[in-house]
């Protein structure tokens, strides 16, 4: 009886491995190389946006120099904050949580968490102000010739783009929330952290995705 | 093998994979791969003979020239119903979600996929994208044929594009899914000794094509998007009424559906170096050139896609590279028919029915090879482009080679997954049915290609008719040797002999383990040495 509570004990701190594995280790390569490999496909789904984006600036380049100030640059300069520090917390998070410091790093997912519903409120606070300057194709488009269809089509593409990537990081918070509660119920330590890293991952790929985004729509052909 | 051994070899039934939870319950929640395989090849099965369904009305119709029994509307909707089922839900995922599943594990000596409950949602999610379009086909039907060029299917086809759409996009999660489960087994779950050039070219095959799989399929899942984003929200980005790019659209999909074509052969490149060493009794003859001609393949393959597109309006300098890069790819595909052939030499060849097919693909193959060489050359693509010829080559690379590989390999396996024997008589017999019966339906369309005859019209010019019916003979010819399968390997699984173990004499992991194997793979760890060793005795 107390060797088995012995056992009970141990496995609760120690990972749990799936009987296709042979030990922890191998389970953790497993994990982490499906990680990678998901996010090389990721970056596939975005890479046919921004390449698409890619041909119609070449053909479209005054349009576009238009269309990209009408875009908020205060806004989208915030929110690249926002996400970058979010970025951060997380990472803190993960070495809180492989050093046994449980209720940091609870307090460090929620802030992630947090940032990214920051993030998120505030591209609707974007899209709303978008809505009553006429720049939402399909919904409201109404913009003054000669350049009107090329505007048109970069803010086509600003939407699936941010749309796309907001996706992503509505995601991301559920899972990062998801993981804080299960940090707080100590599920995870310094014997098993592969989880909250992959967590991590995904979520640093959402934001050097945002890297990305940010000069395409907001900053490139402002100057000229 | 005398009644004693074979008494032995059969497991206690609780062992076997197929026993122990018979209920439709724990099928439809198993995790175990092997029976994953199983629940795939219902699907795969279900959706050929969908798919064969809308060819025979097809092959029907153009019995004679006013093919008065469709109209030219349905007409269309029966070639997009073919297209779009036989490509995307039954060739895309035959081989390598059925085969694949069942044995890459066992090949490397792993007791499942690195994922196994990913490897269940992939199913749902293929089975799911499957009926949803199926439904939405023969509900309203589309017109579009299965490449969905725009605009014709963003702003001229009806509403259906959408479901059938989505039903695609959901599928070709099943497929990354699957590509990322397989990348993750191989590289983790090979037991030791097991090397990447002890490997069985099958499991290479099955590498190459996940990172196609990973890295092409995404691109056609956003660019499917983007067309229900076109019909749905009025986001056009290929709308050429806003000066959008409508060949964008045939770059995007071309750059997944050009490697698609590799998604669909590698697989049975893999099959058949797996036949023709156990029926030859040799080692593969180059095995070294044989994975770096599935590597070439992987990697080249990537960068032809422009050959679809010789006639779209793309520059001049564009089709001069992608022509001579279509011509390129052919150089590994070329060295695995060399190798394969240099195999047979001096070997001790028997016709088992796997071997009848195996050797079908590869006449085949090289016909549809050696065409596809001339369509890579735009001052012939040219006048071919959308007539006949290219229907044949295609079929002959995907059904010609495929489908016969994905035959041969179920029969070369059927005792391992099923541990009965089927009757080898009817087996060869359809195997040589289906030989002629495809030659004769598809070697007629070469000769109406190059006369001339387009592709996707409901009536043609009287001249065709004798070519045109011939093809249809032969259609039925066909048609009739894939029924025959059906019905002998079902009635093996009910009154075909034990098979034992090793009913070939194979080398391989997988024919070490009992027929069929238990739930956990492998009751004792088996022996690794290098793939193919038929020089030596089986261990």
């Amino acid at each position: 009886m107390n060797v088995l509570s012995q056992n009970v004990a141990l496995a609760a701190s120690a990972p749990m491995v799936s009987e296709q594995y042979d030990d922890a280790r191998q389970q953790r390569e497993a994990a982490t190389l499906g990680m990678w490999v998901f996010l090389a496909t990721e970056i596939l789904f975005f890479g046919v946006l921004f390449a698409s984006y890619t041909i119609l600036r070449v053909l479209y380049p005054q349009g576009f120099a238009v269309a990209s100030r009408h875009t908020d640059m205060l806004f989208g300069t915030i929110e690249t904050g926002v996400l970058l520090s979010s970025s951060c917390l997380i990472a803190l998070a993960v070495r809180a949580v492989k050093l046994d410091q449980h209720r940091v790093a609870v307090w460090l997912l929620s802030a992630t968490a947090m940032l990214g519903v920051t993030f998120l409120v505030m591209h609707g606070f974007e899209y709303y102000k978008e809505y009553t300057e006429h720049l939402i194709p399909g919904i409201d488009f109404k913009q003054p010739a000669p350049r009107a269809h090329a505007v048109e089509l970069f803010f086509c593409l600003y939407y699936c783009i941010t749309g796309f990537h907001s996706l992503h990081v509505t995601i991301g918070v559920i899972v990062i929330v998801v993981l804080a509660v299960r940090v707080k119920n100590a599920t995870f330590g310094s014997q098993r952290y592969t989880y909250p890293e992959l967590t991590a991952l995904y979520w640093h790929l959402v934001d050097i995705v945002w890297i990305f985004v940010y000069p395409l729509l907001y900053l490139v052909g402002r100057s000229g | 093998m005398s009644t004693s051994d074979a008494a032995l070899a059969i497991p206690s039934p609780s062992r076997s994979f197929w026993n122990g939870d018979y209920g439709l319950r724990a099928w439809l929640t198993t995790r175990d791969h092997k029976r994953i395989a199983i629940l795939y090849a219902l699907g795969i099965t279900g959706f050929f003979f969908l798919g064969g369904a809308a060819a025979t009305l097809i092959r029907v119709n153009l019995i004679e020239p006013t093919g008065s029994l469709l109209t030219a509307e349905t007409y269309n909707k029966a070639f997009t119903f073919h297209g779009v089922v036989m490509v995307w839900f039954f060739l895309i995922p035959s081989i390598p979600a059925t085969l694949g599943n069942f044995l890459l594990p066992l090949m490397i000596g792993a007791r499942d996929v690195a994922f196994p409950r990913l490897n269940l949602a992939s199913w749902y999610l293929y089975i799911c994208g499957g009926l949803f379009a199926v439904a939405s086909l023969l509900a309203g039907g589309v017109d579009t044929g299965w490449t969905f060029y725009t605009p014709f299917s963003t702003m001229f086809s009806n509403s259906n594009v959408f479901l059938v759409v989505i039903g695609v996009f959901v599928t070709g999660f099943a497929s990354i899914l699957t590509g990322l489960n397989f990348i993750v087994t191989i590289h983790t779950l090979r037991m030791p000794r097991m090397t990447w050039y002890r490997l069985p070219l099958f499991v290479w095959t099955m590498y190459a094509v996940s990172l196609v799989m990973v890295l092409a399929t995404p691109v056609l899942a956003m660019t499917l998007a983007l067309i229900a984003l076109e019909r749905l929200a009025h986001l056009g980005i290929f709308d050429p009424a806003l000066g959008g790019d409508p060949l964008l659209f045939q770059h995007l999909f071309w750059f997944y559906s050009h490697p698609a074509v590799y998604i669909m052969i590698l697989p049975a490149m893999g099959v058949v170096s797996e036949i023709i060493p156990c029926f030859v009794r040799r080692r593969i003859f180059g095995y070294r050139f044989m994975t770096y001609s599935i590597l070439a393949i992987t990697v080249i393959g990537f960068m032809v896609w422009g050959h679809h597109m010789f006639v779209a309006g793309q520059s001049m300098y564009a089709s001069l590279v992608f022509s001579i890069m279509s011509f390129i790819v052919a150089v590994p595909s070329a060295i695995k028919v060399f190798n394969w052939t240099a195999t047979l030499r001096k070997g001790a060849i028997t016709f088992e029915a796997p071997m009848l097919y195996a050797l079908g693909f590869i006449g085949l193959f090289m016909l549809g090879g050696l065409t596809g060489l001339m369509l890579a050359a735009p001052a012939l693509d040219i006048p071919l482009t959308d007539t006949y010829f290219v229907v044949a080559h295609f079929h002959y690379v995907m059904v010609g080679g495929s489908v016969m590989a994905y035959l041969g390999g179920i029969h070369y396996w059927w005792p391992k997954i099923t541990g009965k024997l089927y009757s080898e008589g009817w087996a060869r017999a359809a195997a040589i049915l289906m030989f002629f019966g495809f030659n004769l339906t598809f070697f007629p369309q070469y000769i109406l290609g190059y006369e001339g005859m387009p592709r996707r019209y409901h009536s043609y010019l009287p001249d065709f008719q004798v070519l045109n019916v011939l093809s249809s003979a032969g259609a039925s010819i066909l048609a009739l040797a894939y029924l025959l399968p059906v019905a002998y390997l079902l009635w093996s699984l009910r009154a075909g002999a034990a098979a034992g173990n090793n009913p070939w004499n194979a080398r391989g992991l997988e024919w070490q383990t009992t027929s069929p194997p238990p739930k956990e793979n492998f009751l004792s760890e088996p022996i690794v040495r290098e793939a193919y060793a038929y020089d030596e005795p089986a261990p």
